[in-house]
Formats: C-alpha cells, sequence, structure tokens
C-alpha cells in the first residue's frame, strides 16, 4: 500500500512560549518537535508497510525548519519526504492547509492518507477530514487499529467514555489516527544514515497557491488566558507543604 | 422557511438520548442570540428521534427540526453530511453551532467545507464587538487563548468545547415549540463508511465518575515505578487512581483509568492533579471538581488556570510527605 503522512512542526511540548510584540502571534525563537499525535499516524504507517508492504511518504508544509521533522520521519523509517516548503504555511486555516495538500500530491497515487488527530498548535482537529472532502475520498478518524480486508480496510474507531466502534470501508482513504494504539519507535542509527540517502521533494507556496483559497479565519489576537478561579498557592519545603495540604483537605474541602 | 440569520443548534443523541453538551451548545446559542437578535432553532438527526426532538422542545427555541432517514440509524460522515447540506442551504442561518464531540469532529468540518465555508472548532467563548462575531479558543495545549473570527460571509460555523457553557442556562421555553419533520433524502448507496453497533471493551471494574476523591498522574511522574507514589495517596485518602492518556498509552495504568476526552468525565469532590500539564482534551474530563489540587514543577502549566491550589515542586518528594500527612491525620481523627 503507498500511504501518505502529513506531519506538523509545532513549538516543543515544555518550550517556553512568549508572545511577539503586536499579540498576534508567538515568538518563533524556540525548539520545535514533530507534533506528536503526527508521531502515532507514523507508527501506524510504518506497521502498514511492514506487514503489507508498499511505501511510505511523508510531508510536511512548513518552513525550512521543518525538514527536521521529515529526516526523522525518513529515519525511522519513512522512504522518501515531500517538503511543502514556505513561511506562507504556518498560519493557514486547515481548509487551505488541506487544500495546498492536495494541490501537492496531485500526480500522486497513494492508497491511504494519515494525519494525527490534531495539532498541538492550533488543536483544530480538522485538516485530515478536510483533506478528504478535497480529495472526494471517505474518511474516518480517532482510529486505533487498522487491518486489511479484501480491497478495503477493517477499522476500529475510538469514541468517547471508553466506547469503541468497529467500520470497515474502501480504498482510497483519509484517516486520523488517535495515540496509544501503538508504541512509537525510536530512529536506530542506522535508519539515521540511511535517512541522509533517502530523497525530499520540495515544493513552493507557488506550486500551491492556484489551489488554495483565501483564509477563512483570522486569529484577532493572542493573549495569555485570564483566569477563571481564585489559585491559592502553597510553598515551603515537602513537610511543610504536606501540613498546609492537609490543613485544607481537613477544613475546607472536608475530605478527612 | 426560518427567520433569516437563525442561529442553529445541531444536537447529538445515541439511542434516542440526548447528550449533555448539546444542552451546553443550546445554551451558548441562547447567549449569542441574546447579542445578535437572532432566533436559536434545534436539529436532532437520526433514523426515529420523534422522543428527543420532543426532549427539546421544552427549550426557549423558535422551532425543532427532526432530520429523518433510515439512512441515518447510525452515524455516518457520509449520511450527515448528504442530510444536512440541503438543509442548510434551504435555511440560510447566520450561525450554526455543534457540541464539539468526536462525532462531531468526524463531520462538521466537511460540511462546511461542502458548503465552502471555514469552522472554528473548539471554542470556549464568544464576544461580539461592533457587530462582528469573535469566537474564543485555546491554543497551543491552553498556553494561550485566540480570539478568532470569520473573514468571509454567513453561515458561520462552530463547535462548542464540552464544560464550557452550562447545560442548566439552556433556558426553558414557556411552551413546547413546533416540531418540523424534515425526510432527508440520503441514498444508502452514497454512504462509504459501513459502522457497527457501538461497544465497550470487555469490563469496566471501576467507575471513576463514582469516585468522590480522585488522584491522577500524568506524565511528570517520569517513571513506571512511581506511579505506586501516586498509588498510595489515593489509598490513604480512600479515593480512586487515574490518569491523563499519555500514561494509559504508555500502559503504565490500563485505559479504564484514563479522564479526559477519551475516558471519563469526571467531577469528584476532590480531584489532585500530579505531574500533569493540564492538555485540553484532559481538562475536559475533570474541571467540574469541585475542588482541583495541581502539583507540577512547570509554574506555567495550563493546569494551573483551573486548580484551587497550586503546588509548584517536585511531586516526588511531596507526595510521599503528604501520605504520611494523611495517614497521620486519619490516625488522630
Amino acid at each position: 500500500m503507498k500511504i501518505l503522512v502529513c506531519i506538523k512542526q509545532v513549538p516543543q511540548k515544555d518550550a517556553p512560549l512568549k508572545l511577539n510584540e503586536s499579540g498576534s502571534w508567538i515568538r518563533e525563537d524556540v525548539s520545535y518537535e514533530a507534533n506528536e499525535p503526527d508521531a502515532y499516524a507514523l507508527e501506524e504507517a510504518l506497521r502498514q508497510k511492514e506487514k503489507n508492504g508498499g511505501e511510505v511518504v511523508v510531508l510536511t508544509a512548513g518552513p525550512a525548519r521543518a525538514q527536521q521533522a521529515l529526516r526523522e520521519a525518513l529515519a525511522k523509517g519513512a522512504d522518501r519526504a515531500i517538503h511543502l516548503e514556505g513561511d506562507e504555511f504556518v498560519r493557514l486555516d486547515p481548509a487551505s492547509t488541506a487544500k495546498a495538500i492536495a494541490a501537492a500530491v496531485k500526480s500522486e497515487n497513494f492508497d491511504l492518507v494519515f494525519t494525527g488527530l490534531q495539532s498541538d498548535d492550533f488543536g483544530y482537529a480538522q485538516t485530515g477530514v478536510l483533506l478528504a472532502e478535497v480529495l472526494g475520498w471517505p474518511h474516518s478518524t480517532i482510529i486505533l487499529h487498522i487491518a486489511k480486508e479484501g480491497d478495503g480496510l477493517k477499522l476500529k474507531r475510538e469514541l468517547e467514555a471508553g466506547y469503541f466502534q468497529d467500520l470497515e470501508m474502501p480504498l482510497p482513504a483519509v484517516l486520523t489516527i488517535q495515540s496509544g494504539g501503538n508504541k512509537l519507535r525510536y530512529a536506530t542509527l542506522m535508519g539515521i544514515k540511511q535517512a541522509k540517502n533517502k530523497p525530499i521533494t520540495k515544493l513552493g507556496w507557488a506550486d500551491v497557491a492556484a489551489a488554495v483559497g483565501k483564509n477563512g479565519l483570522k486569529i484577532e489576537r493572542l493573549y495569555i488566558p485570564g483566569k477563571q478561579k481564585q489559585t491559592e498557592k502553597i510553598d515551603g519545603p515537602p513537610a511543610e507543604i504536606a501540613r498546609k495540604l492537609v490543613d485544607k483537605l481537613r477544613n475546607e474541602m472536608r475530605v478527612l | 422557511m426560518s427567520a433569516p440569520g437563525a442561529i442553529l443548534v445541531i444536537t447529538e443523541q445515541r439511542d434516542g438520548k440526548l447528550n449533555r453538551v448539546s444542552y451546553e451548545t443550546i445554551a451558548a446559542a441562547q447567549k449569542i442570540a441574546a447579542h445578535t437578535g437572532c432566533s436559536v432553532e434545534a436539529v436532532v438527526m437520526g433514523a426515529d428521534v420523534s422522543s428527543a426532538a420532543n426532549e427539546i422542545a421544552a427549550k426557549k427555541l423558535a422551532k425543532v427540526y427532526q432530520i429523518q432517514s433510515p439512512s441515518l440509524e447510525q452515524y455516518t460522515a457520509d449520511g450527515y453530511v448528504a442530510a444536512l447540506k440541503p438543509f442548510l442551504l434551504e435555511k440560510s442561518p447566520s450561525l450554526v453551532l455543534f457540541p464539539h464531540t468526536y462525532q462531531v469532529r468526524d463531520f462538521a468540518p466537511k460540511l462546511a467545507l461542502a458548503l465552502d465555508r471555514p469552522v472554528i472548532s473548539d471554542v470556549v467563548g464568544y464576544k461580539y464587538e461592533s457587530g462582528k462575531l469573535i469566537f474564543t479558543r485555546q491554543m497551543f495545549q491552553g498556553k494561550f487563548a485566540a480570539d478568532v473570527s470569520f473573514t468571509g460571509e454567513p453561515p458561520y460555523f462552530a463547535t462548542v468545547q464540552a464544560g464550557s457553557f452550562r447545560a442548566d442556562q439552556a433556558e426553558n421555553g414557556p411552551a413546547p415549540v413546533p416540531i418540523e419533520t424534515v425526510n432527508a433524502a440520503v441514498e444508502n448507496t452514497s454512504i462509504r463508511v459501513k459502522s457497527h453497533e457501538i461497544y465497550k471493551e470487555a469490563k469496566q471494574a471501576v467507575d471513576l465518575t463514582q469516585a468522590e476523591i480522585i488522584v491522577s498522574v500524568g506524565r511528570g511522574i517520569k517513571e513506571q515505578k512511581n506511579v505506586d507514589i501516586a498509588a498510595k495517596l489515593a489509598e490513604a485518602l480512600g479515593g480512586e487512581l487515574a490518569a491523563s492518556r499519555p500514561i494509559c498509552d504508555a500502559g503504565w495504568l490500563p485505559i479504564e483509568r484514563q479522564i479526559g476526552s477519551s475516558g471519563q468525565t469526571v467531577s469528584p469532590r476532590l480531584y489532585i492533579a500530579l505531574g500533569i500539564s493540564g492538555a485540553i482534551q484532559h481538562l475536559v474530563g475533570m474541571k467540574g471538581s469541585r475542588s482541583i489540587i495541581a502539583v507540577n514543577k512547570d509554574p506555567e502549566a495550563p493546569i494551573f488556570d483551573i486548580a484551587d491550589v497550586a503546588v509548584i515542586g517536585n511531586l516526588l518528594e511531596i507526595v510521599p510527605a503528604l501520605t504520611e500527612e494523611v495517614k497521620k491525620a486519619k490516625a488522630e481523627a
């Protein structure tokens, strides 16, 4: 099976983020990493390739720094990469991103496209679903297990509150992958070496601009969220903190 | 035809029962309508949804639509979009609101794009500035809030985060409102995904929704063996042990102990969050807790935004000390 995995590079989980002067975006002088939900999408794709053969291609739409996310994916076992390179892709709305990706892979014949559930920066959780609509393919979301069944797939989808659902669908299809279905692999030293020779095709904004419409959404401002609650801080060495907490548990919260 | 510019709420039901977050979304719609002067209408979808439609018709709305088709018996994205697209084209609402559930995430963006519209998803609030509707949502895993507006024309689409509005604030009407039946023309052949009955896995040994006290661990617990430190605190307090998703993904605690959008939603008297940063998917499962104590070494962790008591420090030292003090206090009692 020929599988495309869409990967986004986002600020590292514990990177100290600061707003820029105008409050329109964050300051980008932080460390970046591959969006963790996308790592699960890549893991699932690599396992499908190991089971059924085929090819895994990774794609990212982002600035030059995003190439690092592609290299890591190649080191884990992806076969080749596509970099839709440009600063223009950083603040695109999900529909525009989906249209750009569809345009970038127009000439390929993927059987499957995987994305992560959502990105840890925007968290819209839309790009995969929108990509399916742009491509005219069926899709499903929050997928934990995938098995090939005849010409199509058998899937296990996660729902809220501990429920699940089994599905069948034809190929080609777009799936957004949930975390926890598989354990994530690390790149081996051999993989890192081999990655250096794997091809990365570069495309730019000009290659997809015609397909991408206007941004439908505008971030008016970013700000530190106002506090909903009065929060009391408790300080001191551990033993003192423990005593103060027990005091609260007993006298205020009445759970002791 | 509904009054031009109505706010339409797409509710969600399963087996004829509407979920709580559908009522929260109605509350949101009613609040927004108070600013914009629009009427609020609700939609119930399925094969036969008359009981759910009657339930929602008790709310202060202009109208309820029950969109029905045998093809809508099981949820599918193709089915729901096929049913809703022509309906929305005909009704021309100003705003379409959905609860931000897993089901809505599966079809709302597709529906909106089919109508060439964007969706602002997972909103936690709204502002009405100079006649412009702006939605507030969280970004960067809760570290920042963003005010987002639409650049184009209505209808506008947004999905509402669970717990952002209160279901008990969905106002009742003076009398049940009219229910209009819409027979959706959904061809079974146009539905490409075959879905089966939903199910729960094997047995659920622990029902966290019944626990009065919950001690919950996140990534800050660092290693699997440290989970025992939290287990001892839970035991001393007479509470239950729970976890954020990454801990369950790693296999350090079983999936049935997960709290969050995929796991259980709880509102105990006391929730102690240990080494939990406060990612949106986790908060959604516990922000209704009566008292929240958070222990984390990162002073910027979003969990502190909703904590009643904040302890910034090393949980590996603090938790054992706390367990000791709790045992002492209980022995004295």
